[in-house]
């Protein structure tokens, strides 16, 4: 039937692939495209939502070509993160997963093994997913992000890149370089914990990262505690934070935790759990993952 | 055909050990082709476009602008797929569903479909179809349904099984009825009582194989269909009527099989992608993706079950009363009233009474589902059942023991029982050394047990012996766990030949007579009890041919060790005749050999379970996770023991995830919300423990060799042994299936506050 | 417009041609021929598509086609050296690991995945390693025995 010479309507122009291997390049290309564009880190999103059919890009920037972007680099300051990392190449690496345990154990709780080889915390932060679980453990261990636009480069406060559920704050031409991880101090350690009705491959219901540092005597100095999935973006709990400063994360202490912790959620019902559920489990979560990174820093 | 006397209690050289299966290299190799591994020469790609909405009126479809793309081949509808079906409710309702009419009733109903010379093109046809939908008012949950005002999903459906027949419509499209004695009375002598609802989720059967077939129809009205199902001999007889085909002229071909557990025994995409081959004169392949799959295609229903159950304080159940409610989707199913024949199906009973409802709702259209309906009524009954045992202080094993079924109970959907399986399995429970183990911290044991019907019906093989006296053996029956191994284990037993001189293949529809499709646990029993009847013709075949070499009377013949033997004292030095020799002696001594059989496979020998679980519940977050687990199940003769436990465990494993995860989500909207792996969340390796089997074998008196089908029953009992398990450590009875986190957490602090 | 790529599948190299957003576990299948991987899902749940790729575990269902430019794939249709399995394909037909048999390409691969980094694993390494897997016909009993017998064999022990 459609074989006639009525046929009227044409083919959609397909989608372009392409596969720059420096970073201006990328920005490059990010910067004058029109239509739909994406950035192609691990993939094990952005191509689910083009199964889906959520999304039909036009363009695709694949960054795993540029080699800046494929290293983990040990600086004086810390780690620098290529954006095309997969999660998995991060355990391989002993002085990090020596440093920030909870960031890496994060990374390799996104789906499997095989999500693992291909996803990334650059992509993971980006997507500004809220049961993002790598982000609430960058959250608590500081992470920054480092952008290149055609304006150059800038780097934010990871926590700045999220703004609502699936959107980041990134620019027209913008893209992740690399997540940059503090150095680590002396007597710290973090911590993620996240709750899954099964043992894998689910999304997180809640999850909390703890990333905190005790002095000689086992008082927590300084902490930062970050929720996940209890709002529409992950959250920087400060009062969770401050209910621990000064403690010996003694039984009272984790108390105020818990209740600090279940105060800052701002959850909604849905097909993954509820608000009720949710706000009493970041609780639950904040005080395991307290305690694991206590430990962790040398505490007893 | 009754047991060989000679059988019970003897050894068997073939059946029950554990050869390699023929398929397995294959499925090792990524060389076994499942339903979308096949092409045809010029395929184009079928695609269905599905309702967004939980129910709707279709105003109009205008398919004119896809048709117009380039590429485009062939755009259907209803129009396409016109009623052939004669006043048959159950194909109209087939046809419906396959492709709506006046009406969508669910999200994902198909609307319309496309063929196109590639997957993009496909995609974006789908796209240029406009339909006017006017957006009904929906229901998809069982008890909302039967209310007074809830939207009618037909205006015509006055509840069958009724009398008087209802003055309105309802939602409830049937009622069925089971028993016996008087449960009043029975009642009346109890000294304790307990009535309970209970409520499960929709579920799905969550095979990893979505479905899939290429489709091809000629002009001159013949018509070939690659596809994976579990009864390609159905799937022709209802493609052929929906599409006005004969039956003849349509030849289906089995893929191998990715899963099925009774959701592959249903037409869905098939019709539509032979009236797309049809339209386009072209093959048409058509694969669904996984959300498809959970949208259109299989879930269980969900239900919502009252029981009760009266009991003497001396362990006596004096009746049991159960009200079932199943969905069924938008067309009638007989969901309900297997519900209602298999829920006090384990216990000896004077007084019982079921009744089922037949509930429809916006859903998509029910599936069976392994043991289908037995799960939810085990639920509820087995959760009382243990309720009832520490009420009255007695173990729960030896309660159920105590009223357990045997052989010349009338069971209570009404057959008197033969030799049976319940008491035994229930005895290796109790002397099970998972019943003595310690438990930790937080954790609780449970168990239950469960009943399956099984299934014979119409059954057809072909054995044909090779010239160098190699068997080939035809089913008709689709392999989905091993059965041709099986089958072929029978017929090297009745031949008395090795199991590795017998290949057995799975014919398509063109090459055997009609069969039955794989369900009701039915593959192995059905098709081995053809096939040993099939060697038993061709052993007189092959009597005659040896009498015929020796020249001697075929009463002087006998076969024995897969040899012709010549008996009486005159024949005394004749050397038998193997097989091999026969055979190569065929050309001259009348023709190819052969044997055939073609039965209604009667007496499938009904299978009981009893099931342990431990489990270990998070108390802050009221995660479950299972430590242990043992299935224990009459086989009555395990064919091929390895994958007899095979069964038993992933029936196992199928029930954890149901009591704990697994559910269909619905919107406000009426829109599944979790039609993916990602949120639907069937076990995964890390979920689950070993699961420890123990076979038992009561052999069943209506199979050669004794055997009973397996495949089903290990599905009935987890969802009520892990309630128990729960209910035995914390205190607290879960009602209502899963029992997810956000479930167990509640009951847990109510229990507390308690 | 198509793409042109050029591979290496289980050590030959391949060309072939595909669209920019077709899933490298299409091209395998429609354009080389390669149906040992399977879609179950397409969207990384399964792990029915699993293959490798530069030496890591993957969801091929999550690779575009274009990607493979330049890269080395295995296969399950490379897993064994001419006539002779691999111990974990042995295993698994052995342990009656594998009953409809559709995830079973992906197991393999990800098993030997896991055997590769870790060749003696506790049944929890090897339940978690495999996690990605899904299975709905076993309940996982006879696949986790199989592997546990494969690393076994493959450690000579």
């Amino acid at each position: 039937m459609a074989q006639n010479a009525a046929t009227i309507f044409k083919q959609v122009t397909p989608m372009q692939y392409e596969a720059p291997e420096t970073t201006k390049a990328a920005v490059a290309l990010l910067a004058k495209a029109k239509g739909s564009t994406h950035v192609l880190a691990g993939g094990s999103d952005l191509l689910v939502r083009m199964k889906g059919g959520f999304i039909e890009p036009d363009l695709i920037v694949d960054i795993k070509r540029i080699k800046a972007m494929r290293e983990v680099k040990k600086t004086a300051a810390g780690f620098s993160i290529g954006a095309a990392v997969p999660c998995a190449a991060l355990s391989e690496n002993k002085a990090l997963v020596k440093a920030w345990p909870g960031v890496v154990e994060a990374a390799n709780l996104i789906g499997s093994k095989q999500i693992q080889g291909r996803c990334t915390i650059a992509g993971n932060l980006c997507n500004a997913g809220p049961a993002a679980d790598s982000v609430p453990a960058m959250v608590a261990a500081g992470a920054k992000a480092v952008i290149q636009g055609p304006k150059g480069k800038r780097t934010v406060a990871v926590e700045a890149i999220g703004i609502a559920p699936g959107k980041n704050s990134l620019k027209k031409g913008e893209l992740v370089e690399a997540i940059l991880l503090p150095a680590r101090k002396p007597k710290s350690g973090d911590a993620y914990l996240r709750f899954i009705p099964r043992t894998e491959m689910d999304i997180a219901v809640v999850s909390c990262g703890v990333n905190l540092t005790i002095d000689g005597k086992g008082v927590v100095t300084s902490a930062r505690v970050a929720l996940g999935a209890v709002a529409p973006t992950v959250l920087l709990a400060d009062a969770a934070a401050r209910a621990i400063i000064g403690s010996k994360l003694d039984d009272a202490a984790l108390d105020k935790l818990g209740a600090a912790a279940s105060a800052a959620c701002r959850p909604i019902d849905d097909k993954r759990g509820t608000i009720e559920f949710r706000t009493k489990v970041a609780a639950v979560l904040a005080k395991r993952a307290a305690k694991i990174a206590y430990r962790r820093a040398g505490g007893k | 055909m009754p047991l060989d006397s000679h059988f019970t209690g003897q050894s068997f050289k073939s059946v029950g050990t554990r050869p390699l299966r023929p398929d397995g290299l294959d499925k090792v190799t990524g060389r076994a082709k499942y339903g979308a591994d096949h092409n045809a020469p010029g395929q184009l790609v079928g695609r269905i476009l599905r309702s967004p909405h939980a129910h709707a009126l279709i105003k109009k479809i205008d398919t004119s602008k896809a048709e117009k793309l380039a590429g485009v081949k062939a755009v259907i509808t209803a129009a396409d797929l016109p009623d052939l079906t004669n006043g048959d409710q159950g194909m109209f309702d087939i046809l419906d569903n396959c492709m709506a009419r006046s009406k969508v009733f669910y999200d994902g109903h198909a609307v319309a479909a496309v063929a196109a010379v590639d997957a993009r093109t496909a995609r974006e046809a789908l796209k240029l179809i406009k339909v006017e939908y006017e957006i009904l008012p929906h229901v998809t949950e069982v008890d909302e349904a039967i209310k007074p005002k809830a939207p009618l999903l037909h205006k015509t459906c006055f509840t069958e099984g009724v009398e008087p027949k209802p003055t309105k419509p309802s939602n409830i499209a049937k009622r069925t009825e089971f028993g016996h004695g008087d449960v009043e009375a029975g009642f009346a002598e109890a000294d304790f009582i307990v009535e309970r609802n209970f409520k499960t989720e929709q579920t799905h059967q969550g095979y990893i194989e979505p479905h899939a077939c290429v489709a091809s129809v000629s002009p001159d009205g013949t018509g070939e269909l690659w596809v994976c199902t579990q009864g390609h001999f159905i799937y022709r007889n209802h493609c052929a009527m929906l599409l006005g085909m004969d039956v003849s002229k349509l030849r289906v071909t089995s893929s191998e099989i990715g899963g099925g557990f009774g959701g592959k025994t249903h037409v869905w995409g098939e019709p539509v992608a032979l009236a797309l081959s049809r339209k386009a004169n072209r093959p048409v392949k058509l694969i669904m993706t996984r959300d498809e799959v959970f949208r259109a295609s299989g879930p269980t229903s969900a239900t919502s079950i009252d029981v009760k159950i009266g009991v003497k304080t001396d362990g006596t159940i004096t009746a049991g009363e159960a009200t079932l409610r199943y969905s069924s989707g938008p067309y009638v199913g007989m969901w309900a009233e297997l519900g209602a024949m298999t829920a006090f199906a384990c216990y000896d009973l004077k007084n019982v009474k079921t009744v089922g409802h037949e509930v429809l709702v916006n859903t998509p259209k029910t599936a069976a589902y392994r043991a289908p309906s037995a799960p939810m009524a085990a639920f509820a009954v087995e959760s009382v059942i243990e309720e009832l045992a520490h009420k009255i202080g007695m173990d729960s094993v030896d309660f159920r023991i105590k009223n357990a079924a045997k052989q010349g109970t009338k069971s209570s959907y009404g057959p008197v029982y033969g030799p049976i399986g319940i008491g035994p399995a229930l005895q290796a429970a109790k002397d099970h050394p998972h019943m003595k183990a310690p438990l930790g911290p937080n954790q609780g044991r449970g168990m239950a047990c469960g009943f399956w019907f099984n299934f014979g019906g119409q059954t057809c093989t072909d054995l044909n012996v090779g010239i160098d006296g190699s068997v080939t053996l035809t089913v008709g029956t689709v392999d989905v766990g091993g059965s041709r191994a099986s089958i072929a284990l029978c017929v090297a037993e009745e031949l008395g030949i090795p199991y590795a001189s017998v290949k057995c293949l799975v014919a398509d529809t063109g090459t055997l007579g009609h069969n039955d499709m794989t369900d009701g646990s039915r593959g192995t029993f059905s098709s081995s009890m053809a096939g040993i009847f099939a060697a038993r013709n061709a052993i007189t075949v092959c009597k005659e041919r040896a009498a015929k070499m020796w020249e001697i009377s075929v009463d002087d013949v006998t076969w024995e060790d897969g040899q012709a033997k010549a008996t009486g004292g005159s024949h005394g030095n004749l050397a038998p005749l193997s097989l091999k020799e026969i055979a190569a002696a065929a050309g001259s001594t009348g023709g190819p050999i052969a044997g055939h059989a073609e039965i209604v496979a009667d007496g499938a020998g009904v299978s009981f379970a009893a099931h342990i679980a431990d489990v270990e519940v998070d108390p802050e977050t009221g995660r479950s996770k299972i430590v242990r687990y043992t299935a224990i199940q009459d086989a009555g003769k395990a064919v091929h023991p390895t994958y007899v436990e095979g069964q038993y465990q992933g029936g196992a494993a199928q029930g954890i995830g149901w009591a704990l995860n697994e559910e269909y989500v619905y919107g406000k909207d009426g829109r599944l919300q979790n039609a993916g792996f990602l949120d639907y969340r069937i076990p995964v390796c890390s979920d689950l423990p070993m699961i420890d089997t123990q076979i038992l074998e009561i052999p069943n008196p209506n199979h050669p060799y004794g055997v009973r089908g397996v495949g089903e029953t290990s599905i009935v009992p987890p969802l009520a042994a892990i309630a128990n398990a729960m209910s035995n450590a914390f205190g607290v009875r879960m009602t209502h299936v899963p029992m997810s986190p956000p479930r167990v957490l509640k009951a847990l602090e109510a229990a507390a506050k308690a | 417009m198509a793409v042109l790529v050029s591979t290496t599948v289980n050590g030959d190299t391949i060309e072939f041609a595909c669209e920019p957003d077709e899933t490298l576990l299409d091209a395998l299948r429609n354009r080389m021929g390669l149906t040992g991987a399977k879609e179950g899902c397409g969207t990384g749940d399964c792990g029915a598509c699993s293959i490798m790729l530069d030496g890591r575990l993957v969801c091929s269902c999550l690779v575009l086609g274009p990607e493979a430019q330049g890269r080395e794939i295995e296969t399950v249709e490379g897993m064994a050296d001419g006539p002779v399995l691999h111990p974990l394909q042995r295993q698994f037909l052995d342990h009656g690991a594998l009953q409809c048999g559709i995830c079973t390409p992906g197991f393999l691969i990800a098993a030997k995945a896991l055997l590769d980094k870790t060749p003696d694993p506790s049944e929890e390494e090897i339940r978690f390693g495999l996690a990605g897997n899904l299975c709905r016909c076993t309940g996982y009993d006879k696949i986790v025995r199989a592997v546990q017998d494969a690393a076994k064999e493959m450690r000579g022990a």
